[in-house]
């Protein structure tokens, strides 16, 4: 049988999800369901003064109205924080309380205040229009580098400040800079983006009277650690009596890591009001109210010598937390930014320093890449810039400080198992034909236009793991991931793994992998996930870890499986364990022709007795069935990296940017299904364009969002995006039996200063902020035009 | 959404006659549906025109295009008559929001409704349109009154926009990123009798640039434009555009429009 992983198998999810057949949550109705609004601050920054809901309890189908009133009554605990992070001076950080309902003060525009119950949601939404709200409107904080210096925000946390986190040596960076020629200095931004998830939010609750369980449907990344949050904070209710279902869930990106607000009130508010609820957002509440990620403020800088090596890196930064700080919210401007802002560098000396800041907005974390894109973002656009200033090529600078050996110990944390940077940007340089750029460049200039070619070299920490490791960086949790695999009696194999598929497409690549381990064609195994009663225990999606920590405790769960199958089939066909050898899906006596099929194993593994010809082929000591389950823990993160390449055509008279070229060329270590793979790497392409030109997430000094609907906040769209030119490179990981490594972040992380780099490459270095929009992009170019004159 | 009645009219006399000034005609409902369903708008009667028949088609005479007001954006757009009478029209609707749009919205609609970056309205203009309702018919440049503001009365339903066939003509347009509006829309149009330059985006309500158009009765060519001066005092200002990127703009746009002429 010839292996699977590696080959490009269609999706097993295509047919249900492009027939519309895929089961989401807002498909799942419950009879005897009321309908839930949420009555939202329309302030960013208010206290509340006064709820009265005596009219709208008297609106026709109105069920019940409750509010923070009734959530402290009933002591439901708030939203929190995942990480805890310590400030360079050794302090805690500071996380303000964050109720379901907000009881006293208001923090953002979209902060839920009240819900209504009622029998049809036009009922629900006229009634919700009915409570009287009372609000002190405050004066809201909501530029990013005003905060520190603005009011609190929160009581007790001055400055607005959560943490002031660092992670290097100060001393060591000074000392080199001191003996550098040249330092290079950098101020850049990182633009606020909101996820859009397709599927807005969803959660629909059913409250079992006669069991006292909550089973709650919800569009989530990781049900057990909704549940686990919701049950231990929230106490909601016990673990073993909520059932959380995450079912089709359609696109995530990091914004439904997170339990919100109306999981916890919807499932409290069930078991209160003895009926099922369903909510779903409305688009508008989704730009609201999803977290938002990215938005940082930085100032970087690198000491070089003359012939372009690097001897120190300072990273300055204020990142945006938002109002409240939730579950990735203070890790991923920390330990996922911080390492990796020194890249793919040897680099002698680096610090980061982190200042994280409260703002009336909504709550920002992680984001397709979480951290990484914005590290990524700040060592390649400083790297740029040293190559301008120095006169050198932007390949050659990288090159030059690539590391060769492996493993190698990058500056700030991490310990990188395997990698081959040369070789990708070799591979890059060719397949983008680096070499025509300035033939290409002539060509645009006769016409009027100008073109600009970016150059990034990319790694990243992922496969969000290693439970000792995250625990001592401050995670609240251990971040392995489980799998049980299950042999029915007729042969088939039901696999069900604790991450969980939101467009990543478990139920192939998973499938593969069982398929190979198991020798069971493909078909005959289901992929289940995404359900708290199903499987022992799960941590969910997110940081490109679904195959290299949940996948590797398939292939684990499965050697268990081959294992047990080894003894069965030794007594069946009566010999010892050692000498049977599995192969293809069969059990073999070495040196003879006896064998038997894993389907006859499984299947004699649930008839433990004597009948007829049939003798209890169980060992001694074994039990019956054929199922086990594994908990993986990888020793180390994954290091995925790459570079891109892209070129851009400018109209100086309009200012539009033309994405014409892009080149990715990416090492994921194996690649288990490249179809899939290709599909993971251009979704991610187009979110880092999108932040790179497109997408900005904009709030007016009163704290109102202003880019609030799809006529005002700009996503990427297919004819935006030239054809993608993909190109792989393998180093395998070193720390997985697979050598698999991760892919689901890596086009999102190195597409935006890909981009940029070539938009500021074509514009002669003049530095724009992010996004690279037609009137900024146009105001550089008549700029550049002028000066250009007076060097004439 | 609040509750509406909803009317389905046979004829435009019907139409005219259930309408009031606390109700919308409904074609493609484009914009009045996600009015209605953002709360920005309200009814009491809805009123369906898409079934009378006699509203929709495309005539081309030896001088006009005549387009009925509930014609969708994709049948401006693929229909040949058009593309061989006034290309550029043909053009401007295939530009248009995105397909879904195009194959619902209607050019009544669009005008009707007179958004400030609306396409067609800087059509109407440059192609010296006439609109024609049930009682009247009304020149293109007296039509269009303000932001969202045409001189239609509310039981007034138009029927068909007669446009007239140029020499020559172009409309180019720098879409707004997000919804595709235009940020700027200059629609160049050469007539036996006089140059248009319909300008749209720019201001709160579509107008006929006359400096252009005077600079280019002089000399009809992109250079011309270089001289005129645009005033960005009375452009729009939002988060895609200043009112100085915006006037810069119109000159680029209209001698990309008059290099595509």
């Amino acid at each position: 049988m010839a292996s699977l992983v590696g080959s490009r198998v269609e999706r097993k999810e295509d047919k249900r999800f492009l027939t519309g057949k895929g089961r989401y949550t807002s498909d799942i109705n419950i009879a005897n369901q009321t309908y839930a609004i949420f009555i939202r601050s329309p302030h960013a920054r208010a206290k509340i003064k006064k709820i009265d809901t005596s009219k709208a309890l008297k609106s026709s189908g109105v069920v019940d109205i409750l509010t923070g009133e009734h959530i402290a009554q009933d002591k439901i605990g708030g939203l929190i924080a995942g990480w805890a992070i310590r400030s360079e001076d050794g302090s805690e950080m500071k996380c303000p309380a964050n109720p379901p309902l907000a009881k006293d003060s208001v923090n953002f525009v979209g902060d839920p205040v009240a819900v209504v119950f009622a029998e049809t949601l036009d009922e629900a939404r006229a009634a919700a229009e009915l409570v009287k709200i009372d609000y002190k409107v405050l004066k809201a904080v909501s530029n990013l580098g005003e905060a520190m210096n603005s009011e609190a925000i929160h009581d007790g946390i001055d400055k607005n400040l959560c943490y002031d986190w660092l992670l290097g040596d100060r001393q060591k960076v000074k000392e080199a800079f001191e003996k550098a020629d040249k330092i290079i200095k950098l101020d850049i931004n990182n633009n606020r983006l909101i996820p859009n998830a397709m599927e807005p939010r969803a959660c629909v609750i059913d409250y079992n009277t006669a069991s006292e369980e909550i089973t709650c449907y919800t569009t989530s990344q990781n049900p057990h650690l909704s549940r686990l949050i919701m049950s231990a904070f929230g106490g909601v209710a016990p673990e073993n009596k909520l059932r959380v279902v995450a079912p089709d869930v359609g696109g995530g990106f990091g914004s439904k890591i997170n339990l919100y607000n109306e999981e916890i009130v919807c499932s409290w508010a069930s078991k209160k009001i003895e009926r099922p609820i369903k909510w779903v957002a409305e688009r508008t509440e989704s730009f609201l109210t999803d977290t938002h990620g990215r938005d940082h403020i930085t100032h970087a800088e690198l000491a070089v010598t003359n012939d372009g090596k690097f001897l120190g890196f300072k990273n300055e930064t204020i990142a945006n937390l938002g109002a409240y700080a939730r579950v990735f919210g203070t890790v991923t401007p920390t330990y996922l930014f911080g390492p990796c802002a020194t890249g793919v560098y040897i680099m002698p000396a680096a610090y980061s320093n982190v200042k994280a800041v409260y703002t009336n907005t909504a709550p920002v974390d992680a984001y397709r890449g979480a951290g990484r894109p914005e590290a990524t973002y700040t060592i390649e656009r400083i790297v740029d810039k040293a190559a301008m200033e120095l006169g050198m090529d932007p390949i050659e600078i990288r090159m030059k400080n690539f590391p060769t050996e492996f493993p190698f110990k990058q500056t700030l944390v991490h310990q990188i198992d395997s990698g081959d940077y040369v070789a990708g940007l070799n591979k890059a340089k060719e397949m983008a034909d680096y070499d025509g750029f300035a033939a290409r460049k002539k060509e645009s200039e006769s016409k009027g236009k100008l073109r600009g070619i970016g150059v990034t070299s990319y790694f990243e920490a992922c496969g969000i793991a290693p439970s000792p490791v995250v625990m001592m960086l401050g995670c609240g949790v251990g971040l392995w991931e489980s799998a049980e695999v299950r042999f029915n009696p007729t042969g088939q194999v039901t696999v069900y793994t604790g991450s969980h598929s939101h467009g990543q497409s478990h139920q192939t690549t998973f499938a593969q992998i069982a398929a190979d381990e198991l020798g069971v064609p493909i078909e005959n195994i289901d992929v289940v996930h995404g359900d708290t009663d199903k499987g022992t225990f799960g941590m969910g999606t997110y940081g490109s870890r679904s195959l290299t920590v949940g996948g590797i405790a398939i292939v684990n769960a499965c050697k268990k499986i081959v294992n047990k199958g080894k003894r069965i089939a030794a007594k069946m066909l009566e010999a010892s364990p050692d000498e049977v050898d599995f192969k293809n899906g069969e059990f073999v006596v070495a040196k003879s022709n006896k064998k038997k099929t894993i389907g006859e194993v499984a299947f004699a593994s649930y008839l433990p007795g004597v009948r007829d010809e049939v003798k209890s082929p169980l060992p001694e000591g074994d039990e019956p069935g054929l199922i086990e389950s594994s908990f993986f823990d990888p020793a180390n993160f994954s290091f995925p990296a790459g570079s891109h390449i892209c070129e851009v055509e400018i109209d100086p008279e309009t200012g539009r940017v033309k994405l014409d070229k892009y080149t990715a060329v990416d090492d994921f270590g194996t690649i288990v299904n490249p179809l899939i793979v290709e599909g993971q790497v251009h979704g991610g392409l187009a979110q880092g364009i999108g932040q790179a030109l497109y997408e900005n997430a904009e709030y007016d000094d009163s704290g109102q969002l202003i880019t609030a609907s799809y006529m005002d906040y700009t996503m990427p769209r297919a004819d935006d995006l030239p054809d993608f030119n993909l190109g792989f490179t393998c180093t395998k990981a070193t720390t997985n039996p697979l050598g698999v490594k991760g892919c689901g972040e890596a086009g999102t992380i190195a597409a935006t200063p890909t981009v940029m780099n070539a938009v500021i490459n074509a514009l002669g270095g003049k530095e724009i902020s992010l996004p690279a929009t037609a009137e900024k992009v146009w105001k550089a170019c008549k700029e550049m035009k002028k000066s250009n004159a007076k060097v004439a | 959404m609040k509750t509406f009645n909803y009317h389905s009219a046979k004829d435009v006399k019907e139409a005219s006659k259930l309408a009031s000034s606390n109700s919308a005609f409904l074609a493609g409902g484009m914009t009045t549906i996600p009015s209605m369903k953002l709360g920005l708008a309200s009814y009491k009667d809805i009123i369906d025109i898409k079934r009378i028949k006699k509203l929709s088609g495309i005539k081309v005479s030896g001088k006009t295009v005549t387009i009925g007001a509930t014609t969708k954006h994709s049948e401006v757009a693929s229909s040949k008559d058009i593309k061989k009478a006034i290309p550029s029209l043909a053009a401007l609707a295939e530009g248009i929001g995105d397909p879904q749009v195009r194959n619902r919205g209607t050019i009544g609609g669009s005008i009707a409704n007179n958004d400030p970056a609306a396409d067609y309205p800087s059509a109407c203009i440059a192609l010296n349109a006439t609109i024609h309702t049930n009682n009247r018919s009304i020149d293109a440049e007296k039509f269009f009154r303000g932001m969202f503001e045409t001189c239609l009365k509310s039981t007034e339903v138009i029927e068909a926009i007669e446009f007239s066939i140029p020499e020559k003509s172009s409309y180019q347009k720098l879409p707004n990123p997000a919804s595709r509006y235009a940020i700027i829309g200059v629609y160049v149009a050469k007539h036996k009798t006089g140059i248009n330059v319909g300008v749209t985006g720019a201001k709160s309500c579509v107008y006929n640039d006359k400096d252009l158009a005077g600079a280019l009765t002089k000399n009809f060519s992109s250079s011309a434009i270089d001289g005129v001066k645009i005033s960005s005092s009375e452009m729009n200002s939002d988060i895609h555009a200043s009112s100085d990127y915006r006037a810069n703009m119109v000159k680029a746009f209209a001698k990309k429009a008059v290099d595509a002429c």
